[in-house]
């Protein structure tokens, strides 16, 4: 089955070329891609990755707010009951933050010079290792 | 409104029926544990939007959600956008337009991927409908992918069917003309601001008097909002004329099913050894074209009655 993903781009930076290209590229390689728009807050980003049921979420960021936007993102995920999405992240982050994302729960950490085949194979990657199992999460809810 | 966790599960039981996971039964049972509907026969109506590619589809089911949730009725949208025949991937882009609803827990908006359905729906959209109206949902809005002629599939899956075109798509109305004529309840000329909006709105009208339905033609300005009181109006008038698509989706499913069969049976016959056989003589060159067509038919033919 597809890998499916939320490209999210939050805060106030009115680029999203970029998360265009990727979404592309994601689709490209056999994803199916979820796309939201700009100027999404961290609550719209968690509503519609619990609503699509997806394996990851990517979020972008230029604006330097990752360190405020990332720990909301998993906290509203955690206060709606879904453990099994994976967060990454990606765009313009401080070499320090990278522990400190990874510290909260984001698995992966894509710097501004990442191709797109890097991305589609860190995706591949967090998925198999951090991913659902959703044949397997669905036998245990049948339990 | 519908709680988050009821909308959780929803929406991993849509996917598990995506993914073959869990049958549409299966899934349904989820979701009426989540949501405490066991045991209660819920509906909800179903509306249908469907038209050509960046008819303005997805604006106008935007307007669409923001006046059934002013009316205080709970929606679910199912959005379907096509995949790539060639990679099976999608983007899947219509919540960009319907994203101010998104913190509303009365609204819940899923894209699905076409994947390899070719009806303008994907294969688990109808499944998809029913866990929305499970769940407690008063209306679920169901979006196309931008459809031309032939991919029908929303008439077995909706009871009123919104077609939406817009002035100037060359020869518009000759566009929709064949197939969504056929399915339209209402039909909407939508960026009515541009040139050629009423000439549109006329042509239709003219189509619309030979059919001899009740099918209101509307104009409206989904971007600003303009006549969308309208169209809800006009939809809301649909969906109190109890099961007007009863009868058609039906007939559709029948012809449908009837079409799935017949072509099963011909591939059968394809990949039998006496539909292999004359393959090998039109590629010898033994046979004509034409004469290979005959003879796989008369297969085919014996085949049916053998039945």
């Amino acid at each position: 089955m597809p890998i499916k993903v939320l490209v999210a781009k939050p805060g106030l930076d009115g680029h999203d070329r970029g998360a265009k290209i990727v979404a592309r590229a994601l689709r490209d390689a056999g994803m199916e891609v979820v796309y939201t728009g700009l100027h999404q807050t961290p609550e719209m980003i968690v509503n519609a990755a619990v609503q699509e049921d997806v394996d990851v979420v990517g979020v972008s960021i230029l604006s330097g707010a990752h360190m405020t936007i990332f720990p909301r993102i998993m906290q509203l995920l955690r206060e709606r009951e879904v453990d099994d999405i994976v967060v990454i992240a990606g765009g313009v982050i401080q070499e320090d933050d990278i522990p400190k994302l990874r510290a909260i729960g984001v698995r992966e950490v894509f710097d501004a010079e990442a191709s797109t085949q890097d991305l589609i194979a860190g995706i591949e990657r967090v998925v198999a290792e951090f991913g659902r199992d959703r044949a397997r999460r669905e036998a245990a809810r049948a339990r | 409104m519908i709680a988050h966790r009821v909308q959780r599960d929803l929406a991993r039981a849509i996917s598990a029926v995506e993914n073959g996971i869990l049958t549409g039964d299966g899934a349904l049972a989820r979701v009426r544990a989540a949501a405490g509907t066991n045991g209660t026969l819920r509906h909800a109506d179903v509306i249908g939007v469907t038209g050509p590619p960046g008819a303005g589809k997805s604006t106008l089911v935007d307007r669409l959600i923001e006046g059934l949730r002013a009316a205080g009725e709970t929606v679910a949208v199912i959005a379907v956008d096509p995949s790539s025949p060639f990679t099976r991937g999608a983007v899947l882009g219509d919540r960009v337009r319907m994203q101010r609803h998104a913190g509303d827990a009365g609204v819940f908006i899923r894209s699905m991927a076409s994947r390899q359905s070719g009806g303008g729906l994907a294969p688990a959209t109808r499944d998809a409908v029913r866990l929305a109206e499970a769940a407690g949902f008063d209306v679920v809005l169901v979006e196309t992918v931008g459809v031309g002629q032939v991919e029908l599939e929303i008439v077995a899956v909706a009871d009123v069917i919104v077609v939406v075109t817009v002035p100037a798509l060359g020869d518009s109305v000759q566009t929709i003309k064949a197939g969504l004529t056929e399915i339209a309840d209402i039909f909407v000329v939508n960026m009515a601001d541009r040139p050629g909006a009423n000439a549109t709105a006329v042509d239709l009208r003219h189509m619309v008097r030979e059919s001899a339905r009740d099918i209101p033609v509307l104009q409206t300005i989904a971007r600003d909002g303009t006549g969308v009181a309208e169209l809800l109006a006009a939809v809301n008038i649909k969906r109190a004329a109890g099961e007007p698509n009863a009868v058609r989706a039906v007939r559709f499913e029948i012809v449908r099913r009837a079409r799935d069969r017949a072509a099963a049976a011909a591939l059968a016959v394809l990949d039998s050894a006496e539909g292999a056989a004359v393959l090998a003589r039109l590629r010898e060159h033994d046979l004509s074209r034409s004469d290979a067509v005959d003879a796989l038919l008369a297969i085919l033919e014996g085949a049916v009655h053998a039945d």
